[in-house]
């Protein structure tokens, strides 16, 4: 029996270990590739250069990490308001059953697969917006809006967990003040509840930026800076996904590079949501 | 001296507890075959029972005796858990609290309520006896401060947070916070004050100078105490109402209630047999 025990207690260590080990060594894989063009290139140039060229071998990928921040954050100004308000409705105002139906629809958005995204964008807002908004329709604007739906599932399920974590102490004492129902969700509710939202948005954030199938279906993946939201875009990770099944040498190390930019940045975020989540220290 | 007087020793307790009024016009709440459901389940039975204004008016029972949920209903609070509903007639100043028209929001700035867990808004001291008068539209800050000033002082608290008003209010002690929910609840210039145990939660001096609190308040407003201390409403010694199983069992001065109780179950739970 005792023996049995230490070794179930074994197992499951080894298994944990192989997890982290598998993370460790895709960290030090991209690395290793990475590194050394970035090294030879100087990561000024590799971050500011303005210049995508493999052939002749120019590596900037200053226009991609644009792309990726204006796509992310048009996602963020389209997702975070709508599913806020979802959120909000769902756990303060909608009857439990409403409440529990719509927020199991929902989450069922999360299950679509990206490409399905992609590909309802690719065939209606695509088309929509060349039509009437001008340009070649694959834009900015159009990753911006698909990539705000795809991130409403997290947004909305951190930010009803975070709603009703509240206590309701807090809301019936507003009530008991004489607040109005929407006076006690803006005036205690929310502020109460705002770490738990800024992480929502972080985890949002992150789910947007390293988004790859649905956005380049419909950013047109232009490598030149857009100065407009209706001009095509390539971010960082279509970057990675549209070029690696041919490239070889300096320029797949450019590739690796890219994934280690993206990498870093996805990790200041996380840490970012870790920290702002916190509970603070009464 | 009379015994009674030997009992509370206070006259302004004697002229409370008793001098039952001729007339109706200073009855300020009256419950008439009231009842309060929680889906099927009846947790208030038939209660009828008048407060006058400027009355303390005590109720006591054990738990699940329908007391919170009668003070509850005083500010339909009870009505945001869904499925609950009501019958017979619930009136403060002769109109009906379950009436059409009526605002609800009004309702609560107008009849106050403190609850058993302290609450600390998460903002400052001032801002949580402030925060009343603010949704009320009171905008300009020297009024504001007038307002929060006489609050604080008013539940015996300026004193210990005068200097620190902007700290969070999350730092008091359970008394203080006790005293901040009154403060708060008295910055709105309620006409009642409803009390859920205030001080189930408190040390006995917090809980002594609550009580005293309470003598003072009520000669500006209509206060109305929930408690399942028979103790403490012996010590309160106003107008009390026993409460059990949803039930009004009877109503009386606290001396009466306690020595010459005409229930064999008031009786029971006054000497303690259960509660």
């Amino acid at each position: 029996m005792r023996n049995k025990e230490t070794l179930v207690q074994w197992i499951l260590a080894i298994v944990a270990l192989s997890a982290i080990a598998v993370l460790a060594l895709i960290i030090i894989f991209i690395f290793k590739e990475g590194s050394p063009i970035i090294a030879r290139l100087g990561l000024t140039k590799f971050i500011t250069g303005t210049k995508w060229s493999p052939t002749k071998g120019m590596f900037g990928i200053f226009p991609m990490i644009l792309g990726s921040i204006q796509v992310t954050l048009g996602a963020l100004l389209i997702g975070v308001p709508i599913g806020l308000a979802t959120a909000i409705f769902l756990a303060e105002m909608a009857p439990p059953r409403t409440s529990r139906i719509l927020k199991s629809a929902i989450q069922l958005l999360a299950g679509i697969p990206s490409v399905v995204f992609g590909f309802i964008g690719l065939v209606i807002l695509v088309p929509f917006i060349r039509q009437w908004l001008g340009g070649p329709g694959f834009s900015v604007l159009a990753a911006a809006i698909v990539l705000g739906i795809m991130i409403l599932p997290t947004i909305v399920s951190v930010c009803y967990d975070v709603l009703k974590a509240v206590p309701p102490a807090y809301r019936e004492g507003m009530l008991a003040l004489g607040a109005t129902r929407w006076q006690a969700i803006k005036m205690v509710v929310l502020p109460a509840a705002r770490p738990g939202i800024i992480a929502s948005v972080i985890l949002g954030m992150g789910r947007a930026i390293g988004e790859t199938m649905a956005v380049i279906m419909v950013a047109g993946n232009a490598t030149k800076i857009p100065v407009s939201p209706l001009e095509p875009v390539r971010t960082l990770t279509s970057n990675v996904a549209l070029e690696m099944g041919y490239a070889i040498g300096e320029h797949r190390e450019a590739l690796f590079a890219t994934g280690i930019v993206l990498f870093i940045i996805i990790a200041l975020l996380n840490t970012l949501a870790r920290i702002v989540a916190r509970p603070e220290k009464v | 001296m009379t015994e009674t007087e030997a009992v509370s020793g206070r006259g302004t307790r004697e002229d409370n507890n008793r001098g039952i009024p001729a007339s109706g016009s200073t009855t300020k709440i009256s419950a008439r075959n009231f009842s309060f459901f929680y889906g099927e389940h009846c947790a208030l039975r038939d209660v009828s029972l008048e407060i006058r204004r400027n009355q303390l008016f005590t109720i006591m029972g054990p738990s699940g005796s329908g007391k919170t949920t009668f003070l509850r209903a005083l500010n339909r609070l009870g009505n945001l858990i869904p499925n609950t509903r009501h019958e017979g007639s619930l009136k403060i100043d002769g109109v009906d609290v379950y009436g059409k028209g009526v605002d609800v929001a009004e309702l609560r700035r107008r009849v106050g309520m403190v609850f058993a867990l302290p609450v600390a808004l998460p903002m400052s001291i001032f801002s949580n006896v402030a925060h009343g008068p603010r949704m009320q539209g009171v905008r300009h800050p020297k009024e504001l401060e007038e307002i929060v000033e006489k609050a604080l002082r008013d539940a015996i608290l300026w004193d210990e947070v005068k200097d620190r008003l902007s700290d969070n209010a999350s730092r008091l002690s359970g008394g203080q916070l006790q005293r901040l929910s009154i403060a708060r609840v008295l910055a709105l210039e309620p006409e009642i004050i409803l009390l859920d145990e205030p001080t189930s939660g408190l040390d006995p001096i917090s809980t002594l100078r609550i009580e005293e609190l309470l003598w003072e308040l009520v000669e500006r407003y209509t206060i109305v105490l929930v408690t399942h201390n028979p103790l403490q409403a012996a010590r309160i010694d106003s107008k009390t109402a026993f409460f059990l199983m949803g039930e009004l069992i009877e109503t009386g001065s606290a001396y009466d209630i306690f020595t010459r109780p005409k229930d064999k179950r008031t009786e029971d739970y006054v000497s303690g047999k259960y509660g």
